[in-house]
């Protein structure tokens, strides 16, 4: 009875069973992950021979000095600029969805409610993408309603606002940041709405009870009770904006974004140190966003 | 307050849900438009011929679709075992390191798709590990196994071990527990977590362009399709498509998981 042996081993030391069931995911997650992230350190201290265009293997500060460059302190800098735009244009469009679901729908409803912010979220990355590369385009449907309302002018002065202004709204900032509140925006919602589930009902009623306005029980009451879902959610659009390549590359214009800078680098210059050194900027700067985060309970709303 | 909602907030919310859908529908309607070469609205035309194009002269949508496949189906089975595995270990038992250790877990989802990809990339560079279907199923495996672990942790979490302890006071043997008493109770936390590591991992782009090489999978066809269109409206098929495989997944996670947890979107 070899099969049942084992089992009353594993039932009396339950420990060696913990230990059997982890080997397999924590050596994976070690060597593959954990492993590819010590790659990632090693390889930004590594740096090109200029000359040769060739990796030098040996340990250097002088990849980290390139950051310092003004073109990659621009990227740097517009990138958390764009992060942060997102981000609160994302809160501020999320709130009232999430507040709706959260205090007003019931039953169906609230059903409806959710599968209408998971579809979003689950949907294709790239075809959501691809939704507004249709919309911006100069010929699109943005067009074709401004030319019947008359507000073509309203775009055009959009356009011409230095910095964030191109020649087509698919080749300007204003699209790479319409495509990226669009596609964060139900990372923000979700956290969001669960927080503002568990504000007690009858604190805002106690509050109306002594006289507050409805604006007043808001300000006061509710909104400091949701700000750990806002900042969870803030986490995600943050983060997912900070990292990402693919939006600005097809709605955007031709200034870089880090992850844009971490993919080129790596692929066509060959510079892969100068790639990771971009990688670990973006670790460090999530690293600090996620302890100012901490430090406000975000965590626990997650 | 058992007020009925302001009509500001119910417009801002309405607003907000059309933002959200719109654009998908308009993917769709691209599908059916005679004009090839721009994304003009209206569309001249309707028509459905871009269906059968897509399907009988483009023999170069077939390889790519073929390749996310097997990625997809080949991680997401490495990520069911290992994914549960883990779930298993940390639902119950307590040790030292835990938290540290489920931190792990969510690690490579809660950091962007860019970290993980650069740091597969750097590792493959400096092990020499050349581009390969297998180095493609190691960068999504790391991710889809989070989904099933998350999935399932949350099964665990709400089962009795009582169940485990009856079984076993009552002579069965560990095999027969897990397969009478264990399964049963995780098995559509397992399939809800499968089906939406599947999605996750056909539908991904970031990690794999940095895991690829010269590999083409369907998301890296669509991508080049974006970067530099040749007949558009077939694009808008093929996003039909995805977004067709995709969302069944999630539907089904959705069907069952709904009584009480809701971890389909632990991040994506």
């Amino acid at each position: 009875m070899m099969g049942s042996s084992l089992s009353d081993t594993f039932y009396r030391k339950p420990g060696l069973l913990t230990g059997l069931l982890l080997l397999p995911p924590i050596f994976w997650l070690v060597v593959v992950y954990l492993g590819s992230l010590a790659a990632l350190l090693l390889q930004s201290f590594y740096a090109l021979d200029d000359f040769s265009g060739l990796v030098v293997r040996e340990l250097t500060l002088a990849t980290y000095a390139h950051l310092f460059d003004q073109t990659n302190r621009e990227i740097i800098i517009r990138t958390v600029l764009m992060a942060s735009a997102v981000t609160l244009a994302c809160a501020v469009i999320a709130f009232p969805i999430a507040y709706y679901a959260a205090r007003f729908a019931r039953g169906k409803l609230k059903a409806l409610f959710y599968l209408a912010i998971m579809m979003p979220l689950w949907s294709s990355y790239l075809v959501k993408i691809y939704a507004w590369k249709l919309i911006l385009a100069k010929e699109g449907i943005i067009t074709w309603l401004a030319t019947g309302l008359n507000a073509q002018w309203m775009i055009d002065a959009l356009l011409r606002m230095p910095g964030i202004g191109g020649s087509s709204l698919s080749f300007s900032y204003i699209g790479t940041f319409l495509v990226f509140v669009y596609i964060w925006l139900p990372y923000m919602i979700l956290p969001l709405q669960s927080a503002l589930e568990r504000v007690p009902k009858n604190l805002i009623e106690a509050s109306a009870d002594l006289g507050a306005t409805p604006r007043q029980s808001f300000r006061t009451v509710v909104f400091p009770l949701a700000l750990p879902g806002l900042i969870a959610g803030s986490i995600f659009t943050f983060s997912l904006t900070l990292g990402d390549y693919i939006v600005p590359q097809i709605v955007g214009n031709s200034r870089l974004m880090i992850g844009q800078a971490v993919y080129t680098f790596q692929g066509t210059s060959g510079d892969i140190p100068l790639a990771a050194a971009f990688t670990v900027v973006a670790m460090l700067i999530m690293g600090i966003y996620l302890t100012v985060a901490k430090r406000m309970g975000a965590f626990d709303a997650l | 307050m058992r007020s009925e909602a302001s009509r500001p907030l119910k417009v801002s919310a309405a607003a907000g849900l059309l933002f959200l859908h719109l654009p998908l529908a308009l993917i769709i309607l691209y599908a059916f438009t005679t004009e090839e070469k721009s994304f003009q609205f209206p569309p001249p035309g309707l028509t459905t011929k871009w269906f059968a194009t897509a399907w009988f002269e483009r023999p170069d949508i077939w390889p790519p679709l073929y390749l996310s496949l097997k990625v997809a189906l080949i991680s997401t089975l490495l990520a069911i075992v290992l994914g549960t595995c883990a779930a298993a270990a940390l639902s119950r038992a307590k040790f030292y390191g835990r938290n540290s250790l489920s931190l792990l877990f969510i690690l490579p989802i809660a950091l962007p798709g860019i970290i993980t990809g650069m740091a597969l990339r750097s590792a493959f560079d400096i092990m020499t590990i050349p581009f390969s279907t297998w180095t493609l199923i190691l960068g999504h495996t790391t991710f889809c196994m989070v989904v099933v672990y998350n999935n399932v942790l949350a099964r665990f979490r709400r089962t009795s071990g009582s169940m485990i302890e009856a079984s076993m006071d009552l002579g069965a043997d560990g095999f027969q527990t897990f397969r009478h008493v264990v399964l049963p109770q995780i098995a559509s936390a397992l399939l809800a977590g499968g089906m939406l590591a599947f999605a996750l991992s056909f539908d991904e782009v970031i990690v794999t362009t940095f895991t690829a090489g010269q590999q083409t999978t369907l998301p890296i066809w669509i991508y080049g399709e974006l970067r530099h269109p040749t007949q558009r409206p077939i694009t808008n098929v093929v996003a039909i498509f995805v977004m067709i495989v995709t969302l069944f997944p999630i539907l089904f996670a959705y069907y069952f998981t709904r009584e009480g947890e809701h971890t389909g979107g632990g991040g994506k």
